[in-house]
């Protein structure tokens, strides 16, 4: 992690052709290191974050106030930092019969202000919470003490979490944890708190501004997939090739636990939905030996979407997994124990996140939970079966070498489609979607979950999701586009996007036969389209013009009175 | 460490953080004969001297200093 004054370095930067994010920050403390240390991290992942801070203090002025400068700079997010210690300030100021009541309070006023923000912005919101302070009043006996102040700062952490799962645009960030892993002492400062008001000392101002920037990342797409695992001393200790299976240290065997436990880490991450391959220097047979056999074993083959053993270089064998995967080497982690390998291949492949896991694999999981590496925003049910959604695409493409030709490939597998408008069982899955498309995706606009609400709700638009099944298994919901209602005769497509797990499958056009089938039929005469370019989705840059669209301009018009519909072998469900 | 090589020490970090390798410190300077310091900067040279000397400052020392000579001076009586 860099220094704060490496991340101030930054700010001399140019930012010019970095994502741009407009960011409020506001706080009940001193925050303008905070900002530049944000916007400091924020160059070295990408982002031009331009901050805007509020006065010190000034959260309710600024939002519950429409004409404030908050509401005049419309920020896409806004960050609210309330400290412990300015709660702490308060508690010491109540009256002992209103002790009881500070978390509730709070939590009414955080309710407040996020409605408030809700109406006068379409902004996410990041919420600190709250660094622990005990301040020592009843001992250990505060933990069963509702009136004290621990008891009240721990309900309101947790009070918090249980706001926020109800809430699409409200994220919190958990800084309560940065205190956890690095120390108090660490993470405050007294003497530049009571000189200052800053509650985050100059050495931990990386870690919060990481966090932070982290949650802002995954809002615009910046999510890890997929996780590739080395074996020899990285999924259980010892050689295979050399040791035996049944001389590998896993489970009870030399020190096995630390590999058991780090198998359950990788198995957990599998469950939420993070694709798992492995590349290993091996022969592959005897590689696959301990997933068949050994019993201690917490991750089956059946965990694994790809896997790579041989001796090819791992360069190489990683650029094949991305390739069957069809994901950006910038959602990949890779986890080797040999810094001689790691070397080379981030060497070969800069934008891989390859990190530099300690010496004694028993701080592998430690070490690993600092980087914070598998940020969301949303969770659906999709994520549990993604593996095995990409295991049936590896086969298929195996059964596809066998036709001499495409349209006998593509009739064989049997392919249906259910088309749906988003509805309130979907929307999570379509918001997900739209944050993790990055190459099929024309105008990259990132929807949330709110977003897709109002497009659902609005008569302005119309909107189609897609499913497709085939003979292999069910990909489930992976495409959508939405229409706007632009002129009397024209619908203007404000975003379509799908994920790579289905091209070259016909669902272009299958898609496009839907959506002009439905402006045709309701009187529209055009579809206007429009290409975006981001650094990710030049795969569709001539999406239109193949689909038939006319150039005008900078958008693409298609005239829906003269278009035939485009043959494909996927049938509506 | 005698003072002098403090003040050495010293004028390296204020040319560090502030960025600016102009900079000459004496005793008499405050921090109006130095552009770039101002209050959000000071916590940052303070925090920079403290690692460097592996101090901390009390709270009051930190507000009490009238030019560079008396931070010299606070170092100086902690360093040994």
């Amino acid at each position: 992690m860099k220094i704060f004054s490496e991340l101030k370095k930054n700010l001399k930067n140019d930012f010019s052709l970095l994502r741009t994010v407009k960011i409020a920050v506001l706080g009940d403390t001193a925050t303008p290191l905070l900002a530049q240390a944000l916007r400091g991290t924020g160059f070295d992942t990408g982002f031009d974050l331009q901050i805007w801070e509020a006065g010190f203090n000034q959260i309710e002025r600024q939002v519950f106030d429409p004409k404030s400068e908050l509401y005049a700079f419309a920020p896409e997010v806004v960050i609210i930092c309330h400290s412990s210690h300015s709660l702490l300030a308060r508690y010491n100021k109540q009256d002992p019969s209103e002790y009881n009541s500070l978390a509730q309070d709070r939590l009414a006023l955080i309710g407040d202000l996020h409605i408030a923000l809700n109406a006068g912005l379409s902004a996410r919101v990041i919420y600190y919470n709250y660094t622990e302070i005990n301040d020592a009043v009843f001992g250990n006996y505060a933990s069963k003490t509702p009136s004290s102040f621990l008891f009240q700062l721990r309900k309101l952490n947790y009070e918090l979490m249980l706001y926020a799962i109800h809430q699409t645009n409200f994220y919190i960030c958990d800084i309560s944890s940065i205190q956890n892993q690095l120390g108090k002492a660490t993470f405050f400062q007294s003497s530049l708190y009571i000189n200052t008001e800053m509650v985050f000392s100059i050495d931990i101002l990386p870690w919060v501004a990481a966090q932070t920037t982290d949650l802002i990342g995954s809002m615009y797409g910046r999510l890890k997939k997929c996780l590739i695992l080395d074996l020899d001393n990285t999924l259980w200790g010892g050689i295979i090739g050399d040791d035996g299976i049944e001389n590998i240290q896993l489970g009870n065997l030399g020190i096995g636990k630390v590999f058991t436990e780090f198998q359950h880490w990788i198995k957990k991450l599998k469950n939420r939905g993070i694709i798992l391959a492995i590349c290993s220097k091996n022969t592959e047979s005897i590689a696959r030996e301990p997933f068949e056999k050994h019993a201690d074993m917490v991750l089956t083959l059946d965990d694994i979407a790809i896997f790579k053993a041989n001796w090819d270089n791992k360069a190489d064998n990683i650029r094949q997994i991305q390739t069957e995967l069809n994901i950006g080497f910038d959602t990949m982690v890779f986890l080797d124990d040999n810094p001689f390998e790691r070397a080379l291949v981030r060497n070969d492949i800069p934008a891989l996140t390859v990190p530099e896991l300690p010496e004694d694999p028993a701080n592998y999981l430690d070490y690993l939970y600092t980087l914070n590496l598998f940020e969301s925003t949303t969770l659906t049910d999709e994520d549990a079966n993604r593996t095995r959604q990409y295991q049936i695409a590896v086969k298929r493409n195996e059964e596809q070498q066998r036709y001499a030709d495409e349209d006998t490939f593509l009739q064989s597998l049997n392919m249906t489609s259910a088309v749906e408008p988003f509805n309130a069982f979907n929307t999570p899955r379509i918001a997900q979607l739209s944050q993790r498309s990055n190459q099929f995706n024309l105008r990259t606009v990132r929807y949330t979950e709110t977003d897709i609400k109002v497009i659902s709700d609005s008569t302005d638009f119309f909107s189609f999701s897609f499913t497709l099944t085939d003979k292999f298994g069910d990909n489930g919901l992976t495409c959508a586009i939405i229409l706007k209602k632009e002129a009397e005769d024209t619908l203007f497509i404000d975003n379509w996007f799908m994920s790579c797990r289905i091209l070259k499958r016909g669902m272009e056009h299958f898609t496009l036969n839907i959506i002009t089938a439905f402006a045709k039929a309701n009187g529209f005469s055009y579809l206007k389209g429009q290409y975006l370019p981001t650094s990710k989705n030049e795969m569709v840059k001539h999406h239109y013009r193949d689909l038939g669209f006319e150039a005008h301009g900078d958008h693409w018009i298609l005239d829906t009175g003269t278009y035939t519909p485009k043959k494909n072998y996927v049938n509506s469900k | 460490m005698d003072k002098s090589e403090i003040l050495k020490t010293v004028n390296d970090i204020f040319i560090d953080v502030l960025d600016d390798d102009t900079i000459v410190l004496t005793y008499e300077t405050t921090a109006n004969d130095v552009e770039e310091w101002d209050s959000l900067n000071h916590i940052q040279l303070v925090v920079a001297i403290e690692k460097q000397f592996r101090i901390r400052f009390t709270s009051q020392e930190i507000q009490s200093w009238n030019n560079v000579g008396e931070l010299v001076n606070s170092i100086s009586n902690r360093v040994h």
